[in-house]
């Protein structure tokens, strides 16, 4: 099992939906967030493109945060889902360091927090929230190893690409294009 | 013109706009760690080569400052973990593919070391001291007996601590200018150089300064040489490494590099202690100094540019 | 000078700072181990309750989950409702903002004067507050008549608010939605088609193939169920043809986007018809069977070329060919949205009917993909008496201009307040709720006179909005978490119904819309209308006449019915008759000719920026709801200020950088009182800036949104009034920059 996202640029209008879902539904601190739009424009008015982005931690194959953790807080669970045990991590920040995406944060309470894919949601057999509340659809979630899940369906006819692919980390989050 | 932004209002304390999650605990840590691996290597040198009577201040008086450091070292990471009352998860486990974790072993083995070296001299330089209790007593004859032996996993881990300190940066691939193996012997030569530096400025004994002197000109040669292959390797690598190397090369940081850290901390230094050599004129307390605050200084900037730096997409 | 009616900020009053009880020190326990922020909590062990949203005017149907603390944990889209298919946007994901923000109002407040004649707000019971709104509605009565005393309202609680005042007689109410907002559509469509567009507009972009956006910026603007379908179309692989001169997401999401110049568009949308008619594109079929008045149209748009458009608007020829050719091969399933807030330049009527013309020459109405026929379920009249018959409504004050406006017009209900004007019918007193007037009005000088003209304000407001400051009585509402409201009933594919029930207490001393109404009702001596003592009485009795009751409702939430009025399409050459003059949809404007105006649209220019000027044009962000959400906590982390888009040729010119703060001056002289952040983006046009609307708050009791970014609605001080129904035409204003604060500017030159 292998869970992994597709998000689809040519759909996302940068709403922020995801956001505030992930928010809400992990009680994540105002002021923090485990997900996150990033827009980029490119060109000359008027010939120009526009691509949002909706990321989050890539939950990577190769994960530099689970390797440098010190106390094993950083770890792997079910389908490659990257996780932080709160009452294990010392706030070291080491993972923070690691991450080539800044996926993570120091929570207010000391611990070192970030995207779960929604686990406790997923366990269940739901979508993440961000992939639910999404209005465009534009996030697909499910197991790579499933040729029939949402996510394989997304890539299977799509040209993606996957951010920092040159620092190796196998990332899980492939962006439609 | 292209432009990249957050729309969703991420404003992450210490991680935007650019990552800032280790402050100034970090590169104290790095520093007194490798001064006291220098030290400590030292200590175990010429103890092993049979000087040690040729060296009081290399084996004898500045090993007092390790444990001391180390201490303080160790003070100042813990300052700098986020969720304190669990930093005893760090000696739950041991974990190899953890820089991290080879730390807190490594400290957890030669701190102890240090300070049992320096009991082994107490009654040298106190000859008024005495252990109160016979067994300690007896392990004490029993370690000055082989204080040699003591002297060689003295050594090795002072090896271990000194790369240690910058593999804990050059581990991460995610921040370009860290990402490089020559950290690792790069902090080895630079820590063992501010070892020398605070074993010469303990030193009363002109021969022995002379003698360390003269190691540490040949430690900052050395130094100086990584630093340009460092930069070599930037240029040739990745758009992100020559991103990292431009930090130094017009960039924030090319100022206080070049300036408090090669001029200043090392070319400096160097220039005065091969003067002294030559028999000119130093205040002796000038080139120990100089190398102990470029030394500081280039942990600071490491540290601190290397967060700036990250990959690009 | 200190006029009558100060403008309070709520921060003066009362003693608020006493929260810090002692119960808070001994709640807290010493759990060292236990993380205190709790994690997320399965939705198996939260309480779902139904709801509709009150963020926007959407108001898509939800669940408030709550936990077992009672807590509201998050409120999730009903998968039976239409207006979201179970996604709420990130507005109403974060509602849950408006309950929990600690800004909110929390008491009633009554302005009082000290002996010095400075002003403030005290706390007051709701006893005072009620009997002293009922009294002064009382003495205008006496005094002027009912009518005099006006209504400004937006949504649900101002519809208990309405209520109130036909009760008592009066109907003299304007809503911003009309003539600040979507007015001219409705003057154009009705006038073209008979129908209005309604809300959520009936436009079938789910099965479209060719959507046409004429400035509108969907996807910035979250109108959820288009947003949704816009999606849907993308993944069609509908055309999409969007108009803007600002690289908008829905642009970069479309096959064409024609970066037009600014206030040009009817030039573009006539060259368009001048296509379909000499190119013979038209849906001739159906232009012959339901139109009325082609031949004048085609002799009308003779001259109207390409050529001619690409002068006025810069947009190449060919691209406005290639357009009309893609909308034409697409038809009928052609969408020509007719947008929603389109008071742009005072000719918006002009440019609505223009589309309405492309809308019909593309036979994009009734059909498959264009224009469906909607339908709403009527929900049933709680026995009451007949409202009284007023002397004069809102009709009365325009005072015969605007003969095509279908509501009340917010800046006539506001001049009618001003006694110097000498209006025929004068408005006294206002009821304000559900709309922030300050931040929601162009012409602040016209607000401030007749605000400090009228006897007396009462505002029902949820949150301490500028436009509380304004008020002699405050009436804090509870949030739509905490209130049971009318039954939502809105126009859809299939008519259905949404129900909203509280999902917690109302917090602090707030009281549903309904509560506030009913107490000033009944000391009014109006029982009779509202002869309940709970609102879920009433929805209770409205759903069993609907054959579904109040406990199902609450399990379900939302509750679709079959149409009655036949099918969603018109029938291929099916007898259909318009709600017209002619019976046909009207080409050619009976009424407008009727009344004066030109019966097809025709192309004039509008003024242009002057040198150093620069178009301001303003829209929306996704996230934000105009300048109500901007201190819900939630939205406020996703987005906390507005910037100005500047081009970067023009940022250039003056220097400007990135997030470089600067103020904005109009040409009038009016200057933002608070410095907004540049943002230098090849997205928008160098004869333009963009702000998104709704920042810049002034009332520091708002202590997120207080001086975070700029009001676009203090540089829009230019308003080109629509002869035909009103509208407030606000895009002909023109900003420079000011790098230096003008406040010191004014204490250097006092100095």
């Amino acid at each position: 099992m292998r869970y992994a996202m597709a998000i689809d640029t040519k759909k996302c209008v940068g709403c922020g939906d995801c956001v505030v879902a992930c928010q809400t539904e992990n009680n994540v601190p105002h002021g923090y967030c485990r997900d996150w739009i990033v827009e980029r424009v490119d060109g000359t008015y008027p010939s120009l493109s526009l691509e949002f982005r909706s990321e989050r931690c890539n939950h990577c194959d190769n994960s530099p945060c689970v390797r440098c953790c010190p106390t094993g807080a950083s770890h792997k669970a079910e389908g490659g889902i990257v996780l932080v045990t709160h009452t294990k991590c010392i706030g070291c920040g080491a993972c923070i360091e690691s991450c080539p995406y800044d996926a993570r944060y120091p929570h207010p309470e000391g611990y070192v927090d970030k995207c779960t894919f929604c686990i406790h949601r997923v366990q269940k057999g739901q979508n993440p929230a961000c992939v639910d509340v999404c209005p465009t659809r534009c996030l697909h979630f499910g197991d790579l190893d499933d040729p029939n899940s949402d996510v394989s369906l997304a890539l299977k006819d799509r040209k993606w690409k996957v951010l920092a692919p040159e620092a190796g980390t196998k990332p899980q989050l492939y962006f439609l294009t | 013109m292209n432009e990249e932004l957050f729309v969703s209002g991420r404003d992450i304390p210490n991680i935007d706009p650019y990552l800032n999650i280790w402050h100034w605990q970090i590169p104290i840590y790095l520093f007194l760690g490798g001064l006291a691996a220098g030290i400590l290597f030292f200590a175990g040198f010429y103890t092993v080569r049979g000087r040690g009577r040729k060296m009081q201040a290399t084996v004898k008086w500045a090993p007092i400052i390790a444990p001391i450091v180390l201490v303080l070292g160790l003070g100042a990471l813990f300052w700098d973990l986020k969720h304190k009352l669990f930093f005893w998860q760090l000696y739950t486990t041991v974990r190899l593919d953890s820089p991290m974790s080879w730390g807190a072993w490594t400290l957890m083995i030669i701190t102890p070391v240090s300070l049992i070296w320096v009991a082994s001299y107490m009654k040298e330089i106190f000859p008024w001291w005495d252990w109160k209790f016979p067994i300690v007593n007896r392990m004490e004859a029993w370690i000055i007996k082989n204080r040699v032996g003591l002297a060689w996993v003295m050594m090795i881990y002072a090896i271990i601590l000194g790369v240690y300190t910058g593999i804990l940066l050059s581990a991460f691939n995610a921040r370009p200018l860290w990402n490089t193996s020559i950290l690792g012997p790069l902090f080895l030569v630079s820590g063992f150089s501010t070892g020398l530096a605070t074993t010469i400025l303990i030193s009363k004994d002109p021969k022995e300064r002379k003698t360390l002197s003269r190691i540490d000109l040949v430690f900052i040669i050395i130094e100086l040489f990584l630093i340009v292959h460092l930069f070599m390797g930037f240029l040739a690598g990745s758009e992100t490494a020559i991103e990292a190397a431009n930090l130094f090369l017009g960039g924030s940081f090319t100022v206080s590099f070049w300036v408090f850290v090669v001029i200043l901390g090392l070319i400096f230094p160097a220039a005065l202690e091969t003067l002294e050599l030559w028999g000119y004129h130093v205040p002796k307390w000038l080139p120990p100094t100089m190398i102990l605050f470029g030394g500081l200084m280039f942990r600071f900037i490491m540290v601190e540019a290397g967060q700036i730096t990250r990959y690009l997409y | 000078m200190k006029t009558r009616r100060d403008f309070i900020k709520i921060s003066a009053a009362g003693t608020g700072a006493t929260v810090l009880g002692l119960s808070a020190f001994g709640a807290k326990k010493f759990k060292w181990f236990e993380p205190k922020i709790e994690g997320p909590v399965s939705d198996e062990d939260l309480t779902p309750y139904a709801t509709y949203c009150e963020v926007c005017f959407w108001k898509c149907a939800g669940w408030a989950y709550v936990d077992k603390q009672g807590r509201i944990r998050k409120v999730v889209g009903n998968q039976n409702d239409p207006h979201c298919n179970g996604r709420l946007c990130p507005r109403g994901t974060g509602g849950v903002g408006m309950y929990y923000d600690e800004d909110r109002l929390k008491t009633p407040l009554i302005r009082e004067k000290n002996s010095d004649g400075s002003q403030y707000f005290r706390e007051a019971s709701w006893d005072e507050a009620l009997n002293l709104v009922a009294t002064k509605m009382t003495e205008v009565k006496d005094k002027y008549g009912p009518e005099a005393f006006g209504l400004f309202n937006h949504g649900n609680p101002g519809t208990h608010l309405e209520h109130l005042l036909r009760a008592y007689g009066s109907e003299s109410n304007a809503e911003p939605a009309f003539a600040n907002c979507r007015g001219p559509r409705s003057a154009a469509y009705f006038s073209t088609f008979g129908a209005y567009i309604g809300s959520p507009e009936c436009t079938d972009i789910r099965d479209t193939q060719c959507l046409v956006l004429i400035g509108s910026h969907l996807g910035e603007n979250m109108h959820n169920s288009q947003v949704q379908e816009m999606s849907q179309a993308i993944d069609n692989g509908a055309t999409i043809i969007t108009v803007d001169p600002r690289f908008s997401t829905a642009a970069a999401h479309s096959t064409h986007w024609l970066p037009i110049k600014p206030s040009t568009d009817i030039a573009l949308l006539m060259a368009w018809i001048h296509v379909l008619i000499y190119e013979e594109l038209f849906n001739k079929d159906f232009v012959e069977k339901y139109t009325f008045g082609l031949d004048h149209l085609k002799e009308h748009v003779k001259n109207m070329t390409p050529e001619w458009a690409y002068g006025i608007t810069d947009i190449q020829p060919d691209v406005i060919r290639t357009t009309a050719k893609a909308m034409a091969g697409a038809a009928p399933a052609v969408v020509i949205h007719p947008g929603r807030h389109v008071v742009w330049y005072g000719d918006d009527t002009q440019r609505e009917r223009a589309m309405a013309i492309l809308t019909a020459l593309l036979g994009a109405w009734g059909k498959r993909g264009s224009l469906y026929l909607p339908e709403s379920v009527s929900i049933p009249k709680y026995p009451q008496p007949e409202y009284p018959e007023p002397e004069w409504t809102w009709k009365d004050i325009n005072e015969g201009k605007y003969p095509l406006a279908t509501m009340g017009i917010t800046t006539e209900l506001l001049k009618a307040s001003i006694p110097r004007l000498n209006k025929k019918h004068q408005v006294k007193a206002w009821l304000v709720g559900g709309t922030n007037l300050p931040l929601a009005m162009p012409d602040k000088k016209l607000f401030k006179e007749a605000a400090d003209s009228v006897e007396f304000i009462a505002v029902m407001d949820t949150m301490p909005m500028e436009i509380t400051g304004y008020a002699d009585v405050i009436l804090p509402e509870a949030t739509y978490l905490e209130r049971y409201d009318f039954i939502r009933s809105a126009q859809n594919r299939e008519p259905n119904i949404a129900l909203r029930v509280p999902a917690a207490e109302p917090k602090y001393d707030s009281k549903p819309g309904w509560w506030i109404a009913k107490q000033i009702g009944e000391r009014l001596g109006l029982h009779d209308y509202f002869n309940y003592d709970d609102f879920s009485e009433v929805i209770d009795w409205q759903l069993k006449q609907m054959g579904t009751s109040l406990e199902e409702m609450k399990k379900i939430g939302v509750k679709t019915y079959p149409r009655q009025s036949g099918p969603l399409y018109i029938g291929e050459g099916e007898d259909f008759k318009f709600n017209t003059n002619t019976g046909k949809i009207e080409l050619y404007a009976v009424d407008f000719s009727d009344e004066g105006f030109d019966p097809m649209p025709v192309y004039k220019p509008h003024p242009e920026p002057p040198q150093n000027f620069y178009r301001l044009i303003y829209g929306r962000a996704p996230m934000h709801t105009f300048s109500r959400t901007s201190n819900n906590p939630n939205l406020w982390d996703l987005m906390s200020e507005n910037s100005v888009w500047v081009n970067p040729k023009v940022a250039d010119l003056w220097g400007l950088k990135k997030d470089e703060e600067v103020w904005l001056k109009n040409q009038d002289g009016a200057v933002t009182s608070f410095p907004v952040k540049v943002r230098v983006t090849e997205r928008i046009r160098w004869d333009s800036v963009y702000m998104v609307h709704g920042f810049g708050h002034s009332d520091k009791k708002l202590s997120r949104a207080f001086g975070r970014g700029a009001s676009d609605e203090e540089l829009i001080t230019n308003i080109a009034v629509d002869p035909i129904m009103g509208g407030t035409g606000m895009r002909g204003n023109f900003i420079t920059f000011l790098k230096e604060d003008p406040a010191m500017e004014v204490k250097e030159d006092k100095a």
